[in-house]
């Protein structure tokens, strides 16, 4: 949790060393109230559920957040431009339905998997042409292209579920580094996180993202190539969430044409939580990490407590809703503190100009 | 001297029934709902021609019973979309008010089936105020506030429901008979929803109210300015999308054999989907109710008519996203069509 709470101060600390006007502090921003419920939960969590604070828990923990955690990192850089993709859980069930016909068919498992990375980046140019070069509505593409890569799923692999898996590999994607319980598959997947962190937040790239979702005629006039960065944010999605089926597929040794269906709501809803607009224009990467595990943990503390599934859909939907709701709210009273703040800054410059 | 501009504002949506005046305009905007009724016809000829059985009243009959359903919800779909917002929790409301009517039949087996309908209508319509107010009030977008409800109510749904079912041998036969029995060659609850998608299809595009909507979507701003009352106009369309969806909710009940916890899940693509199909422009302001309905029994249609034509049926899924996503494209065509119309009418006039 601690690297989550260290990357918030990095980004926000950048920020407000390049704003001359004193910006919104690090540690009342957005991504920082995320932390702190995700710290406080946590806490809670540990002190009144036996069994949270166990080795077992942070396994199975984590191993049920790397695929949502995963695609939720193109997903956030592509909300931040203002598009949107839903067809992520299609294509981790197109590369998971891919994998198994290869493997079941005498590929090696190593070629197979490259196919079924292929394949997630063939669908990822697909859904990048359609919106990024042909200039479709992403919401309605991507609606489209869930049907359509779900239902090569069932083309490819049908009713049949493909399990005979090699077993060092399934037990591989499972395993823990040591007896910290914390499964060695978490050192890519921060890889990715991280590499997705840079991109968003450290380079050229990545601020025109921001430019992109805050004002489309703004970011071309400063010479953002619109079409190409959201190209390639596709691609990536495309890729990334073919790695999370591929992981799906090997984690629960089962290829089946439905692995990961409806996922892409649950990826939209802890990204939304994590603070990202769906206007576009606003949102960090550890804000995201930070609502992906709040969304897993909450889930699992919930299951350990005996509350039912049932209740688990309804508080995943209520924090969605409170989530949006009370920037609203907090927007309404910063807006009045910020015309009190100008005025008495306006009252000290008029005598600032008097006494000189 | 209001009702000209008026006119004026809500031109580009209007396919019908706005007089001579935009008549070349209109016969050129009928397109959207065009593409996908030539589609349905033509699947429907191709498909009879290569299996006669396709057609046969008890053909007939399945195709429009199938259909009934997602036509109330792309209707209803339509209106939200219309006004730039979208309703992703209608599957969700649907799976309620259908376990509603489940649990009512079981424990008053004698409830009169009008007051049931009412019932689930009203049901749908306070969920879809609830979507409607939080998106009004709060200004938050509506995709998201619908995600958060989709499983808001869908978990209200499994606290109620459990692990209980309710099956049709707990209700009475008359409910069942709704969609057995045929008026006119059509199954009641299709005749049902068919009238009810007639009127919405009027309302949109006769009533003050419904063409407010357009104007809406195709400039916030600009009806805003115009004097339009946006917020309450868009709560309207949550509120009617919402009892839609409850009734939709009712006949999903009389329709099929069990309703329970995840009764409807899922259908809110689905919904979209066939709007999508139907010529409904994802970002607000064109399409037409009939248009929506149409592609519904689109979509419907061609999982029987694969089928009833032998290919594999592990290609429907795949074939209704080409569909949609060459529905899409036509519309894109089509747009930049008009728009290059328009400029060379603009050109002309100066």
């Amino acid at each position: 949790m601690s690297e989550s709470a260290t990357a918030t101060v990095d980004t926000s600390q950048a920020l407000s060393g390049t704003q001359d006007v004193r910006g919104p502090r690090w540690y009342t921003g957005r991504d920082a109230i995320m932390v702190y419920i995700l710290v406080v939960f946590l806490l809670y969590a540990m002190i009144t559920i036996p069994r949270f604070a166990t080795p077992v828990t942070t396994g199975f923990l984590l191993l049920d957040v790397i695929p949502t955690l995963l695609i939720a990192m193109p997903m956030t850089l592509i909300i931040i431009t203002g598009e949107i993709d839903l067809s992520v859980a299609s294509i981790a069930g197109l590369s998971s339905a891919v994998l198994g016909v290869m493997w079941a068919g005498g590929a090696n498992i190593w070629v197979s998997m490259a196919i079924a990375l292929f394949v997630g980046l063939l669908a990822g140019i697909f859904n990048g042409v359609l919106i990024a070069f042909v200039g479709l509505p992403s919401l309605a593409v991507t609606i489209g292209t869930l049907a359509l890569f779900r239902g090569l799923a069932l083309v490819v692999i049908g009713d049949n579920a493909v399990a005979n898996f090699p077993k060092e590999i399934t037990a591989f994607a499972s395993s823990k580094i040591g007896t910290t319980g914390i499964p060695v598959m978490v050192i890519p997947v921060l890889v990715v996180v991280v590499f997705f962190g840079l991109l968003l937040h450290k380079t050229a790239f990545g601020r025109g993202l921001y430019a992109m979702g805050y004002s489309k005629d703004a970011a071309h006039f400063v010479g953002i190539n619109e079409g190409r960065s959201k190209f390639w944010l596709y691609v990536a999605s495309g890729l990334v969430s073919a790695s999370a089926g591929i992981f799906w597929t090997l984690r629960y040794t089962s290829a089946r044409s439905d692995n990961a269906s409806g996922l892409e709501l649950t990826v939209i809803a802890a990204v939304l939580l994590g603070g990202v607009s769906i206007f576009g224009g606003k949102g960090s990467v550890p804000g995201v990490l930070a609502g992906v595990l709040l969304i897993g943990s909450l889930n699992y503390a919930l299951r350990l407590g005996r509350v039912s599934d049932v209740v688990l859909v309804t508080v995943t939907g209520l924090l969605l809703i409170a989530s949006v709701i009370a920037p609203s709210i907090s927007s309404a009273i910063s807006t009045w503190r910020h015309d009190q703040k100008l005025r008495r800054q306006l009252s000290d410059e008029a005598t600032a100009t008097a006494v000189n | 001297m209001s009702s000209p501009s008026h006119g004026t504002l809500n031109r580009a949506p209007a396919s019908k029934g706005l007089g001579p005046h935009t008549s070349g305009l209109g016969a050129f905007l009928k397109l959207r709902e065009l593409p996908v009724t030539v589609a349905l016809v033509a699947l429907v000829i191709i498909t009879t021609i290569a299996n006669p059985l396709f057609l046969s009243p008890q053909g007939m009959k399945d195709l429009m019973l199938n259909a009934t359903i997602m036509m109330l919800l792309a209707a209803g779909q339509t209106m939200v979309i219309v006004t730039r917002n979208i309703d992703l929790s209608v599957g969700s409301i649907l799976g309620l008010v259908a376990f509603g009517t489940g649990t009512i039949f079981s424990s008053m087996p004698n409830m009169p089936i009008p007051l049931v309908l009412l019932i689930g209508i009203a049901f749908g319509a306070v969920l879809g105020a609830f979507n409607g107010l939080l998106t009004v009030w709060a200004k938050v977008p509506s995709l998201v506030i619908t995600l958060g409800t989709l499983y808001v109510f869908r978990g209200l749904n499994n606290a109620w429901a459990g692990p209980k079912q309710h099956f049709a041998g707990d209700r009475p036969e008359a409910f069942g008979n709704l969609s057995v029995d045929t008026v006119l060659g059509m199954p009641i609850i299709t005749l049902l929803a068919v009238i009810v998608v007639i009127i919405l299809a009027i309302f949109m595009s006769g009533a003050r109210q419904g063409r407010d909507l357009y104007a809406i979507g195709s400039d916030p701003e600009a009806a805003k300015l115009f004097g339009i009352n946006v917020s309450r106009r868009v709560f309207t369309a949550f509120l009617i999308n919402g009892s839609l969806a409850g009734l939709a909710g009712v006949l999903y009940a009389s329709r099929f054999n069990a309703v329970g916890a995840t009764t409807g899940s899922g259908l809110e693509l689905d919904v979209v989907a066939a709007a999508v199909v139907g010529g409904v422009a994802i970002f607000g302001g064109s399409g037409t109710v009939i248009g929506a309905a149409i592609g519904a029994i689109l979509l419907n249609t061609i999982t029987s008519s694969l089928t009833a034509l032998r290919v594999d049926k592990f290609w429907q899924q795949a074939i209704v996203g080409v569909l949609i996503i060459t529905a899409i494209l036509i519309d894109r065509l089509a747009s930049l069509r008009h728009a290059k119309n328009l400029r060379e009418k603009e050109g002309r006039n100066v």
